[in-house]
């Protein structure tokens, strides 16, 4: 058949159950892309003569004779459309996954269409930005400039993919063509709990167009964690590529490898598997009860499971003090239980990995990872390769939130292409997403407050259940971290702690933004509130009397612990100001205009509460990055996080624009790549900014130097070198004129050792540029020497490392004002504040829109998101029609502060700021919830059935999913 | 989602040309059977060039295709009636008007207006979800359904009857839905609309249309909330405890993510209240 696309005649044969979306990007058109595959998310509208629709669920047959319309047909960066340049100016996306689709919905609004915009937009979902900046870009508000330069940083740079994303140029993991590529489709287990007794995979694998059939018999005999740190000790030697137990619904049974998705679909159906069933536990604390199945009992010790013997996969019991007799002794105790949820991470591009073999037989992995190069060592790890052996890069990744701090399909992959020698893709579906990725650990926390009637803190007591699922990615650091900055950010003299991280038959946990904190502060901060509230006294008042201050050991249970967690800055006490300023003074022009029908029906609350967070990881994080000068005068990085709308990438031409006299477009990137540099742990811990950052500024400080002295160095120039003048090569670069080594020639990168460049005890770096360095050359007094006399003598490379210790921390409080109406259930949010301490604002709409997007995300976890399970390990809500992730209707305006502080520890004084403003939200939404209703709500999400059957009383329907629900 | 199974799509262009297989199904808009895994369906009879007019009159209806797409019939409210839907369980703008029900119905899809452009009247109401806002429309307006019978014949049954339960209906193998016939006696009436989710335009936890005709008659239509469409019938305005009890009588209130059953009837019992108080 005959259509167009963007204005260009196309011919295709679509098969026949084939849809609009995958003939599009059979014909290459990558700009259109794959969110849900199921019509709900919008990623890959397009127009249909002209009317706006979802590709995803057009069917082929019908395009004889259409006009389709694509972003790209919109317009290109050198001619873009309006809105392709309102999305950049506004920093309307993050990841950018979904800004093709915003982008071509919003290109057929009218004026009047501006007022309806909630209505408009509800069938596209954006999981990074919290919509405001996306509305900012449709109505044409500009919220970015254009520093001069060496100015670029503390300023609201645009994202350098900036046009790149709105016209849809921008690659994602999968928007490459490949010759000769295979594809992977999975057997799932339909058992929570099995053991395989027979495979037969003769039938499939007779199939035409199959190539492969890979079942336990083919897996390496490696035990590993999907899970990825720093150190692989860290997570437990609990999974196989393919095991012949299934402990989940869901788990690998076997892979098909076939010439198309379809082909290997439809094989699966062929693989004839003869199970024995065995009983199943679903619910973590009979899980830990004598009696129960035994998930992992051939592990132990060494595989750092704890306990496998009553599934405990981890666990820590401590006490400080005698917090009983605190307890007894108290003038006012708050206690009580709380439950979080599964959430799923709705990263809108899948996890997907496309694997191949390279002109040297080395395998090349395309992978959809915040962690490219852990990705490369496990595997190598797993299946035995040298490292050399092995790339592992990254194209711009569609979103993460923690949930590509695994390896779900890279191993398959890698034995496929192994196997076959052919190239290999694994794309998981939207449902895959929802059953087989790892969701936000559900936790239950039992907490129990006291305090002597002055407000002083004197007990605290926490009793934990993780609940890890079948695996244990993640479920060792999740619960250790879960209960740390939560409690050591109070002082108190009793602490207790009991916590463990429990196997069950359900479908694993895993990473999720803020790293277990939220959950257990969802609890602490609750019970916060309700001990402000038995002592009459203010909630921030509560808080200004017991957090800790700088000079205070930051303790969980363990006094005087050794630690590499310092107070780089403290801004806690400015932001507990800045929220309760703002409170108070509502209405402001800030306010959300959400109001309530004017019905005496509605109660009204307000709330607050406060988050820590380190900096960073613990036990190290390592990253290496280089700065090259380049002929043109432009530089080019090298640095190995992954951009997947953490907006790093933006701060890292900030960094480099300004310690080399620059504008950020003379930056080039080169980035997410086990090619590109020697090392980087990953982008996750929201270690971005403060540890790739730093090692990339100190690159750049050593180029800088070194452009420096190669244009008073005799190779550089025949006549105008002199002499350097004093403080040219500052005090803090001594290490660099020391460790200056002559360039050979080849382009060989010169290796210093950085970190006493930029730390030295917290030295604050000038900002402002030198005018030595300015426009890629050196400007000697009158004589200017352009980058091209520079390299003249050779080329010109720096590089810089961190190892990610010593760690600061950063703090956030949220305040809202809400509307509760207990006949229905239904929460307005009137106001919502949240104040940062985020150090050295490097990017402030940046940074805005991190927390607006933290924010929203969190009101999903608070309000709406919530993964069922059928009470026997199966997911129920597989689709996003069934599990609701905000949307432009459901998300209120936040303002935002950020707390003027400049931490000793961060490039240029900043702290990291990416999973911490996730962390306060939800707690303060249930205080402000409990203040307006007058009960507490202990269970998240706090929806609109269960604040109704709150306020009401009623009765759990027993027939209901609730009871089921709350016992997960 | 590309249907790995489907082997032949037809696309028939008179009635003599639908033959339906066993493992195969109508196709309509396809906006639902290309959003999900539909394993074993071998093929498709896609019925929209079969140049059925989307919206015709006769002399005592209001006659709308199965193949009109949702877009077309959002289009039949005036546009002073298409108001702000976002707040639809309160502060909800009320208008008596039955043709504001096409919008508000219209609204009440979790899918968009660009899902619009393609989904049809049909396909919702033959879908048999308990939140099909078709049915809610169609079921509240009394409205009968045509259904093309395999033999040649054709029959009817009202809407309201039509959907038996969670996508299950009265329809016969092989039996085509041709169109929905609305009384313009219904349209004489007045009516009224509530509607609530989890979240606002979310997917309908429950949806209460009330109608009050001319004659008097009173009839309160709930769906969304029951596995069916359920409708109170009375000869005149009920009082409030015998409304109440009407609604609590109903016994198929629908479980799922989208709502509890206790919440369900809740929200039905305070809406059936609000609409006889406003329609009164």
């Amino acid at each position: 058949m005959k259509f167009s696309v963007n204005g260009e005649s196309v011919e295709a044969t679509p098969a026949a159950g084939q849809v609009l979306r995958t003939v599009l990007r059979d014909l290459g058109q990558f700009d259109v892309k794959k969110g849900c595959d199921s019509g709900d998310c919008g990623s890959c509208t397009v127009l249909l003569d002209g009317e706006p629709i979802h590709s995803c669920i057009l069917p082929a047959h019908r395009l004889e004779g259409v006009e389709i319309t694509t972003v790209s047909g919109l317009g290109s960066p050198e001619h873009p459309h309006p809105l392709q340049k309102s999305f950049v100016d506004a920093a309307g996306f993050q990841c950018g996954f979904c800004t093709a689709g915003m982008i071509v919905t919003a290109s057929t609004f009218t004026e009047e269409d501006l007022d309806d915009l909630p209505r408009l937009l509800k069938s596209n979902i954006c999981r990074c930005t919290g919509y405001r900046s996306i509305k900012d870009a449709i109505c044409g508000t500009s919220n970015t400039q254009t520093p001069a330069s060496g100015a670029a940083a503390g300023r609201s740079v645009r994202a350098p993919a900036g046009l790149r994303i709105t016209t849809g140029e921008e690659e994602f993991t999968l928007d490459v063509r490949t010759t000769g590529l295979l594809h992977l489709a999975v057997l799932k287990s339909p058992h929570a709990h099995a053991r395989i007794l027979s495979i037969d995979t003769a039938r499939a694998l007779a199939v035409e167009g199959v190539h492969a059939v890979l079942t336990h018999r083919d897996s390496p005999a490696t035990l590993f964690s999907t899970g990825r740190h720093e150190m692989r000790t860290d997570d437990p030697d609990d999974t196989l590529v393919l095991d012949p137990v299934l402990r989940f619904i869901g788990q690998r049974v076997a892979a098909i490898v076939a010439d198309s998705v379809a082909i290997a679909q439809r094989a699966l159906a062929l693989i004839e598997v003869e199970y024995e069933v065995l009983p199943g536990v679903f619910d973590p604390h009979l899980a830990r009860q004598p009696g129960a199945p035994l998930l992992h009992a051939d592990k132990g010790s060494d595989q750092r499971v704890t306990a496998p013997e009553r599934n405990v996969l981890a666990e820590m019991h401590g006490e400080m003090g005698d917090v009983d007799a605190a307890i007894a002794a108290a003038d006012a105790v708050a206690t009580g239980t709380w439950q979080t949820q599964r959430v799923n991470h709705a990263a809108l591009e899948t996890h997907a990995t496309r694997g191949w073999l390279d002109s040297d037989g080395r395998l090349v992995l395309r992978t959809s990872s915040q962690v490219p190069y852990l990705v490369r060592d496990e595997l190598c790890h797993i299946f035995d390769l040298e490292p050399e052996r092995l790339r592992v890069f990254t194209a711009r990744v569609g979103g993460g939130f923690g949930g590509k701090q695994e390896l779900f399909t890279e191993d398959l992959v890698t034995l496929a292409v192994l196997r076959t020698g052919r190239p290999v893709q694994y794309e998981f579906t939207r449902e895959d997403e929802f059953t087989l990725a790892s969701p936000r650990h559900p936790i239950r926390v039992s907490v129990t407050l006291a305090a002597t009637a002055d407000g002083t803190l004197t007990a605290m007591a926490i009793d934990e259940l993780v609940d890890t699922g079948a695996y244990g990615n993640h479920g060792i650091g999740v619960m250790f971290h879960s209960i740390h900055e939560s409690i050591s950010v109070y002082r108190c003299a009793n602490k207790r702690v009991d916590a463990e991280s429990v196997y069950t038959n359900n479908l694993p946990s895993g990473a999720f933004r803020g790293y277990g904190l939220g959950q257990v502060i969802f609890a602490i901060e609750s019970a916060m509130d309700e001990l402000a509230r038995t002592l009459g006294m203010d909630p921030f008042e509560l808080r200004r009397r017991n957090v800790v201050v700088p000079g205070d050991d930051m303790v969980v249970v363990e006094p005087h612990a050794e630690t590499d967690l310092l107070y780089g800055s403290y801004g806690l006490d400015q932001c507990l100001d800045l929220v309760q300023d703002a409170l108070a003074g509502f209405p402001s022009a800030g306010s959300s205009d959400v109001s309530p029908a004017p019905d005496p029906e509605w109660r009204f609350g307000t709330g607050m509460a406060l988050a820590m967070i380190a900096s960073l990881p613990p036990r190290g994080h390592y990253a290496d990055a280089t700065v090259t000068l380049l002929a043109s005068g432009d530089f080019e990085i090298g640095v190995g996080t992954v951009e997947f709308g953490n907006g790093t990438t933006t701060v890292h031409t900030q960094l480099v624009a300004s310690a080399l006299g620059t504008t950020v477009d003379r930056v080039r990137i080169r980035q997410s790549d086990t090619d590109v540099v020697k090392y980087d742990t990953g982008a996750f811990g929201s270690a971005g900014v403060v540890v790739a950052g730093k090692a990339l500024l100190a690159a750049a400080e050593k180029l800088r130097a070194l452009m420096l002295e190669r244009a008073y160095s005799p190779g550089a120039d025949s006549g105008g070198r002199g002499s350097a003048p004093a403080g040219l090569v500052s005090g803090e670069d001594g290490g660099v004129s020391a460790g200056l080594v002559p360039d050979e020639g080849g382009g060989v990168p010169i290796d210093l050792v950085s970190d006493e460049l930029v730390e030295g005890g917290g030295v604050r770096i000038d900002l402002v540029s030198d005018e030595l360095v300015e426009g890629g050359g050196v400007r000697i007094g009158d004589r200017h020497f352009p980058a091209e006399e520079l390299l003249a003598a050779g080329p010109l490379t720096a590089s810089g490392r961190h190892d990610g210790t010593p760690r600061t921390v950063a703090f956030n409080v949220h305040g809202f004002r809400v509307a509760v109406n207990p006949a229905t259930g239904e929460v307005r949010i009137l106001q919502s504040v949240q104040a940062a301490d985020a150090g050295t604002v490097l990017n402030p709409e940046q940074l805005r829109g991190q927390i607006e997007g933290a924010t929203a995300q969190a009101i999903g976890t608070a309000l709406y998101e919530e993964m069922r399970l059928d009470g026997a390990g199966r997911v129920t809500t597989t689709a996003f029609r069934n599990y609701h992730v905000p949307r432009f209707a459901d998300i209120p305006q936040t303002e935002v502060f950020f707390a003027e502080t400049f931490d000793a520890l961060g490039p240029l004084g900043a702290k990291s700021m990416s999973e911490a403003p996730y962390n306060p939200v939800a707690p303060a939404l249930a205080n402000a919830i409990r203040d307006a209703l007058g009960i507490r709500p202990h269970e998240l999400p706090m929806s609109r059935e269960r604040l109704w059957r709150l306020a009401s009383h009623a009765t759990v329907d027993a027939a209901s999913g609730e009871a089921s629900g709350a016992a997960e | 989602m590309d249907l790995i199974d489907v082997q032949e799509i037809r696309v028939p262009s008179a009635r003599s040309e639908i033959v339906i297989g066993s493992s195969e199904k109508i196709l309509a808009g396809g906006t639902w059977l290309f959003s999900v895994p539909e394993t074993g369906l071998t093929g498709l009879v896609d019925i929209t060039r079969l140049g059925w007019a989307p919206v015709t009159r006769t002399a005592s209806a209001l006659v709308i295709a199965a193949t009109c797409t949702v877009a077309e019939l959002s289009r039949l409210t005036p546009p002073a009636l298409r108001t702000d839907p976002v707040r639809a369980g309160s502060g909800y703008e009320s208008h008596t008007d039955p043709y504001a029900l096409f919008w508000h119905c219209a609204n009440s899809f979790l899918a968009s207006y660009k899902i619009w452009n393609i989904a049809t009247v049909g396909g919702n109401i033959a879908l048999a979800l308990p939140a099909g806002p078709m049915i809610s429309l169609a079921a509240s307006l009394d409205a009968e359904a045509v259904i093309w019978m395999p033999s040649g014949g054709e029959r009817r049954m009202p809407v309201a009857d039509l959907v038996t339960g969670v996508m299950r209906t009265a329809l016969e193998p092989r039996e085509v839905l041709r169109e929905i016939v609305i009384p313009f006696a219904s349209l004489d009436s007045r009516t009224g609309f509530r509607r609530i989710a989890l979240n606002d335009l979310g997917r309908t936890g429950t949806l209460v249309i009330a109608r009050v005709a001319p004659t008097g008659e009173t009839v309160f239509t709930v769906t969304g909330g029951t596995s069916h469409p359920v409708q109170l019938r009375f000869d005149g305005m009920p009082s409030a405890p015998e409304l109440q009890e009407r609604v609590l009588a109903i016994d198929c209130w629908y479980d799922d993510a989208h709502g509890s059953s206790d919440w369900r009837r809740a929200m039905s019992v305070r809406f059936a209240e609000q609409l006889r108080l406003e329609l009164a």
